[in-house]
């Protein structure tokens, strides 16, 4: 991973706008801000962004290549689709944010700590298994994502909350033995098995 | 937008998406949406074998071509199995993504022959020919409001109703070509079945915080806190909603912001469809009124 990381840098070195745009969803998209600040007075989670996307777009611009992909800025986006739809140059924002956050990850230079990186990651694990997402597994993992300790004490401080779904019947025991699937998982499987490879092939290709 | 369709054709091909699933946070969604798709005469032909769509977190460990490849599975599924009909979701996260993911296979040459190439190895091949729709455009759109009016049993007389559209079922693509900011139609529902909408309420599209209620609880519940506080400021007897994150984030959350913030919340949040599933004279166990975590107890006397 990090020699890919090692072998893109290089590869783009001084120009992390043409990386963005060969390798990043939407990245092309970039090119066309213009700095208004719609999109960061737009975003629910503003406070919280260590540089909003009006300031990545400069900072990709201006090569600021490892304080983006190391922040934790991205992973702020809830995906509420604001800045897209009030963006005046019509820039899929929330999509470059998402390519960005996944690029990151495929270099393997997201902070180890960010809560979001790893919930999403467990998400897709976990629904890639089976093919449908598995809630009491999933949710399991998510209280446990920080070790078995915190793991513990977060179920605790949820169990009321727990029990409120099951009562509900919004939630199913029997998820942990077996639970919901695709029939033909061998079929899905191949799919996803190509379709990573294909992505992870031309982005190999780019740090050649 | 989405080509209109002959409103006379009241079938669809639907992807009831993973949170739908029996024992699953929105089980109770579906429920009442059968119902309510019963009482209005629309029938849904649920795709065979359809998987998840990789909702809005996805995007992490899919990267883009095995995520659009999702939904290219369920499409082609679609078309296969349901060739005339159009997609129709009751998830916004699953509408969303579909709708995209087809958008982006038409506008983009290098996803078409991905997700074409990713597809063969499942056997499928796809069209893309297909409206992917969320089902209140189908409310909105296909039957009207005039047509769900007519089939109340039991108008909702007296309940004073926030609609909370939020974001995913309202951006980016917007529903009947409405405004974002402001956007009428669930009032529109609320006032069909009989209910008091709440026009003026504040937080009608803001966000909840969507999947990060899960990974930063605290962050999200500062965007929860309000959306339940202007319901309450306008006097609302319950919230509505037609996405499963805003009603799962509005509603089982709320003891946690109470011990947060020092609130006392208590407010039910239904979905459009328990609202008409009442209104059209169904039990309670068929509007999965059972299913609030938060009772809507002027919905329980009405349904008995």
């Amino acid at each position: 991973m990090s020699d890919l990381n090692q072998a893109l840098a290089t590869k783009y070195k001084g120009n992390f706008l043409k990386e963005v745009i060969d390798n990043v969803e939407k990245g092309d998209m970039v090119q066309m801000c213009m700095q208004c600040g719609v999109c960061a007075g737009s975003c629910p989670m503003g406070p919280h962004w260590e540089h909003t996307p009006q300031k990545i777009f400069m900072m990709i611009r201006a090569n600021k290549r490892n304080e983006i992909l190391q922040s934790e800025s991205m992973w702020m986006c809830t995906s509420c689709y604001n800045c897209i739809v009030r963006c005046p140059r019509e820039l899929p924002i929330t999509h470059i944010m998402h390519g960005l956050a996944s690029y990151a990850k495929r270099l393997n230079l997201v902070p180890k700590t960010q809560p979001t990186a790893k919930f999403a990651q467990l998400f897709w694990n976990n629904l890639t298994s089976k093919g449908r997402v598995n809630e009491l597994k999933l949710g399991i993992s998510l209280y446990f994502m920080n070790g078995f300790g915190e793991g513990i004490k977060v179920a605790m401080a949820n169990q009321k909350l727990g029990m409120n779904m099951l009562k509900t019947k919004r939630m199913a025991i029997n998820e942990a033995w077996g639970g919901h699937s695709v029939k033909d998982k061998s079929g899905f499987h191949a799919m996803l098995k190509k379709a990573a490879e294909l992505e992870s092939d031309a982005i190999e290709a780019n740090s050649k | 937008m989405s080509d209109k369709k002959d409103s006379s054709s009241k079938e669809y091909s639907f992807y009831p998406g993973c949170s739908s699933q029996s024992g699953a946070s929105s089980s109770n969604y579906l429920t009442s949406v059968n119902s309510m798709c019963e009482e209005l005469d629309i029938k849904l032909n649920t795709i065979d074998d359809w998987n998840c769509c990789a909702a809005s977190i996805g995007y992490t460990g899919g990267g883009e071509l095995p995520r659009v490849s999702l939904s290219a599975r369920n499409i082609a599924l679609s078309e296969q199995q349901h060739p005339q009909q159009d997609i129709v979701a009751t998830c916004a996260a699953c509408w969303l993504a579909t709708r995209e993911a087809s958008e982006r296979i038409a506008h983009s040459t290098k996803i078409k022959e991905g997700t074409g190439i990713a597809l063969k190895e499942a056997g499928l091949e796809m069209k893309n020919d297909k409206n992917i729709r969320h089902m209140v455009e189908v409310l909105v759109e296909d039957i009207g409001m005039d047509t769900i009016s007519a089939k109340v049993k039991k108008p909702l007389e007296g309940i004073k109703i926030a609609g909370y559209v939020g974001c995913q079922t309202n951006r980016p693509f917007g529903i009947d070509g409405e405004s974002f900011e402001n956007p009428q139609y669930l009032d529109n529902m609320v006032e069909a079945v009989g209910a008091e909408p709440i026009r003026t309420y504040e937080k009608k599209v803001s966000c909840c915080g969507g999947a990060l209620a899960f990974s930063e609880p605290d962050k999200s519940f500062i965007l929860i806190k309000p959306i339940l506080e202007s319901a309450m400021d306008n006097g609302a007897d319950m919230i509505v909603t037609p996405c499963p994150v805003c009603q799962m984030n509005t509603e089982v959350y709320q003891d946690k912001i109470n011990d947060k913030f020092g609130t006392q919340f208590n407010i039910p949040v239904v979905y459009y469809s328990t609202l008409m599933s009442v209104a059209f004279g169904r039990s309670a166990a068929d509007s999965a009124l059972n299913g609030q975590v938060i009772q809507a107890e002027k919905l329980n006397k009405i349904a008995k």
